[in-house]
């Protein structure tokens, strides 16, 4: 792929409008060209009736001074838009100096999303039948299914950015994602509940078994609400299922550790750099790494090549996630971090794929060790105070534990806690780690980015149910 | 672009749309032009000025549809982005109720002044903006020495949207808005460091509310969470102040939309015309309001607004219909979704509903949870403030509340004189009786 021709700029075009951007005094400024193209079709009724796609095209100019930010985009690819952009976004800095022309050399790095066919060579024909197929699935699987809601949605986003440091970095980020809701009644009661699936992958992620799985799990997640109720209210165990109970991390720990809280002293974890935080078993990272995962990223938006990045390395905290800006103020090698939604907006320290590593435990073993608890199961979303540190996460749907097994199916619960209180909370941990391939986004700062999560199945020792008395 | 240019360009689009195949179209055609400081430390941190342009694009072909949007306006790349659209709307099913909605209820005149646009937008100044962000911040650093950090937002946006529909709909609608806001966090003596803001959105600049209010407010509410701890569980009255209040009204929303009704995902299917709250609920939806930040002539769809009581005296009076979902169901649209939200006010201020209360617990703010909108269930995570003989006596936190919708909004026993103006649900602070909180 030739993102010069893609993009019509060449090198000079690039070190003019880098001139442009730096003529007030500003450190570094990065380009960042994006064009991206988003189709989603959807089934109601079971009838594939409804088709969206959307183009989008642009450049983002970034100047920084110090740990001050000039931004500004456009949406036209000209020299003289971006100039006018670059010089915008310059203002950030108040002096007047000429910078010398950039040497810009192509740094290439690893493909962490291979796909078999780009999203651009599927039509919407060759989608529609598998929509159908799914729907039939859900109907057949159980007679209470009333209704059923399908979108196929995929997205190509081609990223070419050049940095005043000379860096040239082109990267091409393909998403698949399908979201199946199903509604059921039973003695005129309704439920409704959700299964999605999605990955930095082509069409060949919707195999069979991946068409079954999220007709099953819908119908399954749906029908199972009818026997549910609210749990008892308060301060109790609680046993996190293994796979999107990731979600714990992601708000309990995940948001705490972005370095920019860290950095204006906000957060919570502000402090605990190099403590021990937890039990010696626990180990999180976060990961851009992870072939064909939501999260996963060949280069940041930044330009700085992703890693694995342990947050906890056997109970100690190692490293928060970083951007340019903050690496630079603690001194450390970029975390590859920086990301953001699109050319309209500055990057930030963002999650990728945020997990916990196996630990000593048995999942049997641990709903063994509960007399009175809640085995929390799916979660649909969740929020943290970075500086308090509550956070919170909603289950959709678990059991209570009652003597070493679960009973009850519960429902539609809030759970709120404290990170680094939970984190210490953390007693068991098991061996059966699953990454969740749900369509998670990640909000920050009125920003949406794509992240996955996961979790081995573990305990807390006590955290607040929401429920009745 | 000139308006008189978005508009040939949204009927040059119209005729492609049609040229290549479409019965029907609807384009509508947007510029925004935004600037953000951010001010922290005495500094700007992130200062960001754009200008955004976008066509959006409804395809009604032999009763299928599609719909498209795309931010590049040349028309070489238009034409070729219409072909394909219609191109590939005619792989999809067919669906009888797939059409543009009938002239009818497009507005007869739309010349009423709902003044959401400042002539005064252009005359404001980097100087003023900044002068702004600085005040704000200073104000929230010079409230106490535990602050660790305070940030100053300031924005604002102009922006123009065209609309036209192929069947003789022509909307325009010009508006500007403004918002201040501060974040402060501050140290407390348990490691924590708890935060808040104090936030205002606006359409007219003049109407902003002064740096020292909004710099002040913020760091006084993250200070008072100083100590906050949790407490026991049980049922507990609630006062919800009023900027957090929209979030309770939410659980309402998407049940009282025709889509949820059609695809029975609604607790309140079935219930026009019948009780779903206490009789002091009265919900008004009212687009006209002189400056509001939900006010048009039009929705989306081109519907003609119309103010409506959306609940009467805890009775529910109307759905949110829409073209589509309305047509589905044999129901008249009405407007899809919510304008600006309005509530029968009370007499009593927050302070009178305060002392009061023997015991309760007065809500500032949700953190996350969610409810389940066919069946009203509900369980969301809260701070706030403990209340005993009329008296704030200690903040509280990492607490939830619960509950189903129907039961909950009979609960409601008082409502306040003291409607949110900054957003576009102005609630009043309310007092529910007996709600279930769970803490230790």
């Amino acid at each position: 792929m030739d993102y010069y021709n893609h993009f019509g700029i060449t090198n000079s075009d690039i070190q003019i409008v880098i001139a442009e951007a730096l003529s007030r005094g500003g450190d570094y400024c990065d380009i960042y060209f994006q064009h991206k193209i988003s189709n989603s079709i959807g089934l109601e009724d079971k009838s594939v009736n409804r088709a969206y796609s959307n183009v989008d095209f642009g450049v983002g100019i970034r100047v920084l001074k110090g740990d001050q930010t000039g931004y500004s985009f456009t949406e036209e690819m000209t020299v003289k838009a971006m100039k006018s952009a670059a010089k915008t976004a310059a203002n950030i800095a108040k002096d007047s100096r000429t910078i010398p022309p950039q040497q810009l050399k192509v740094h290439s790095g690893p493909d962490y999303y291979p796909v078999q066919t780009r999203w651009e060579d599927v039509s919407v024909d060759q989608k529609i039948p598998l929509l159908h197929l799914i729907n039939e699935k859900v109907f057949a699987k159980d007679q209470r299914i009333i209704k059923s809601n399908i979108m196929f949605s995929d997205e190509t986003s081609y990223i070419f950015l050049a940095t005043s440091e000379g860096k040239i970095i082109s990267d091409y980020q393909p998403m698949g994602s399908v979201y199946v809701t199903a509604t059921a009644e039973q003695n005129g009661r309704r439920e409704q509940n959700y299964a999605n699936l999605a990955g930095r992958k082509g069409i060949e992620f919707l195999t069979a078994a991946a068409i079954d799985k999220l007709a099953t799990d819908a119908v399954q997640k749906t029908v199972e609400l009818f026997e549910a109720e609210k749990p008892r209210a308060g301060e109790m165990e609680v046993v996190l299922a293994a796979g999107s109970s990731g979600i714990l991390l992601h708000e309990a720990i995940g948001h705490g550790m972005e370095a920019d809280f860290n950095r204006k002293g906000t957060s919570i974890f502000a402090d605990k750099m190099n403590k021990p935080v937890a039990e010696k078993f626990v180990s999180i990272l976060d990961d851009g790494t992870n072939p064909g995962y939501r999260g996963s990223i060949n280069v940041d938006d930044e330009g700085n090549d992703t890693e694995k990045t342990f947050l906890i390395k056997d109970g100690i905290l190692r490293s928060y996630m970083h951007d340019r800006i903050s690496a630079r103020f603690y001194k450390v090698k970029p975390t590859g971090n920086g990301r953001r939604q699109s050319f309209r907006y500055a990057p930030l320290p963002r999650m990728r794929n945020t997990y916990m590593l196996p630990g000593p435990h048995k999942k049997e073993e641990i709903i063994r060790s509960v007399k009175n608890g809640l085995y929390a199961e799916s979660f649909t979303n969740g929020q943290v105070f970075i500086g308090a540190g509550d956070f919170t996460f909603y289950v959709k749907f678990g059991y209570m534990i009652e003597d070493g097994k679960l009973t009850k199916p519960v429902k539609d619960v809030n759970i709120i806690g404290n990170g680094p209180e939970v984190l210490k909370n953390i007693i068991m941990v098991a061996d059966d780690f699953i990454m969740d391939e749900g369509g998670w986004t990640c909000g920050k700062d009125g920003q949406g980015v794509p992240v996955s999560l996961g979790l081995p199945t573990v305990k807390v020792s006590r955290i607040t149910v929401g429920g009745k008395s | 672009m000139t308006t008189e240019e978005r508009i040939e360009l949204a009927q040059w689009a119209i005729k492609q749309v049609l040229t290549n195949g479409a019965n029907e179209s609807a384009v509508s055609i947007s510029n925004r032009r935004n600037i953000e400081i951010q001010y922290r430390d005495k500094k700007i941190e992130r200062l960001k000025e754009s200008v955004q342009n976008s066509l959006s694009l409804e395809i009604y072909a032999d009763q299928r549809y599609s719909a498209h949007s795309t931010n590049d306006l040349r028309r070489l790349f238009l034409q070729n982005f219409f072909r394909e659209a219609v191109s590939s709307t005619k792989y999809l099913n067919p669906d009888p109720f797939r059409a543009l909605p009938e002239a009818k209820y497009y507005p007869q005149k739309a010349d009423r002044d709902l003044k959401i646009y400042d002539p005064s937008f252009h005359i404001i100044q980097p100087a003023d903006r900044l002068k702004l962000a600085r005040q704000i911040e200073a104000a929230a650093m010079s409230q106490s020495d535990k602050i660790i950090s305070a940030t100053a937002g300031y924005s604002d946006v102009h922006y123009e949207n065209v609309q036209i529909h192929s069947n003789g709909f022509v909307g325009i609608s010009t508006g500007t808005m403004y918002a201040a806001s501060a974040e402060v966090t501050v140290q407390d003596k348990n490691g924590g460091r708890p935060e808040d803001w104090c936030s205002a959105s606006v359409r007219f600049h003049c109407d902003l509310p002064p740096a020292d209010m909004i710099g002040k407010t913020a760091a006084d509410r993250a200070l008072r969470k100083i100590g906050q701890c949790k407490v026991e569980s049980g049922k507990y009255d609630m006062i919800v102040e009023n900027r957090s209040g929209s979030r309770l009204l939410s659980l309402f929303q998407t049940p009282m939309t025709a889509r949820a009704l059609q695809q029975k995902s609604s607790f309140l299917d079935g219930m026009l015309n019948k009780k779903i709250a206490s009789p002091l609920l009265t919900v008004i939806d009212d687009p006209f309001l002189e400056k509001g930040l939900a006010s048009r002539l039009f929705d989306s769809e081109g519907l003609a607004a119309e103010k409506k009581n959306m609940i009467e005296n805890g009775i529910l009076r109307h759905y949110y219909i829409d073209n589509y979902y309305g047509k589905k169901l044999g129901m008249e649209p009405n407007a899809g979704s919510p304008s600006n939200i309005r509530l029968r006010t009370g007499e009593k201020s927050r302070e009178e509903m305060i002392g009061n209360l023997s015991r309760g617990i007065l809500i500032t703010g949700f953190i996350g949870g969610n409810s389940n909108t066919t069946t009203g269930d509900f369980s969301y995570g809260i701070v706030g403030l403990l209340i005993e003989n009329g008296e704030i006596v200690k903040p509280v936190n990492e607490m939830n509340i619960s509950g189903n919708a129907g039961d909950f909004w009979n609960r409601l026993v008082e409502i306040g004189n003291d409607p949110y103006t900054y957003a576009a649900a102005q609630t009043p602070s309310m007092l529910f009786e007996g709600v279930q909180f769970s803490g230790i």
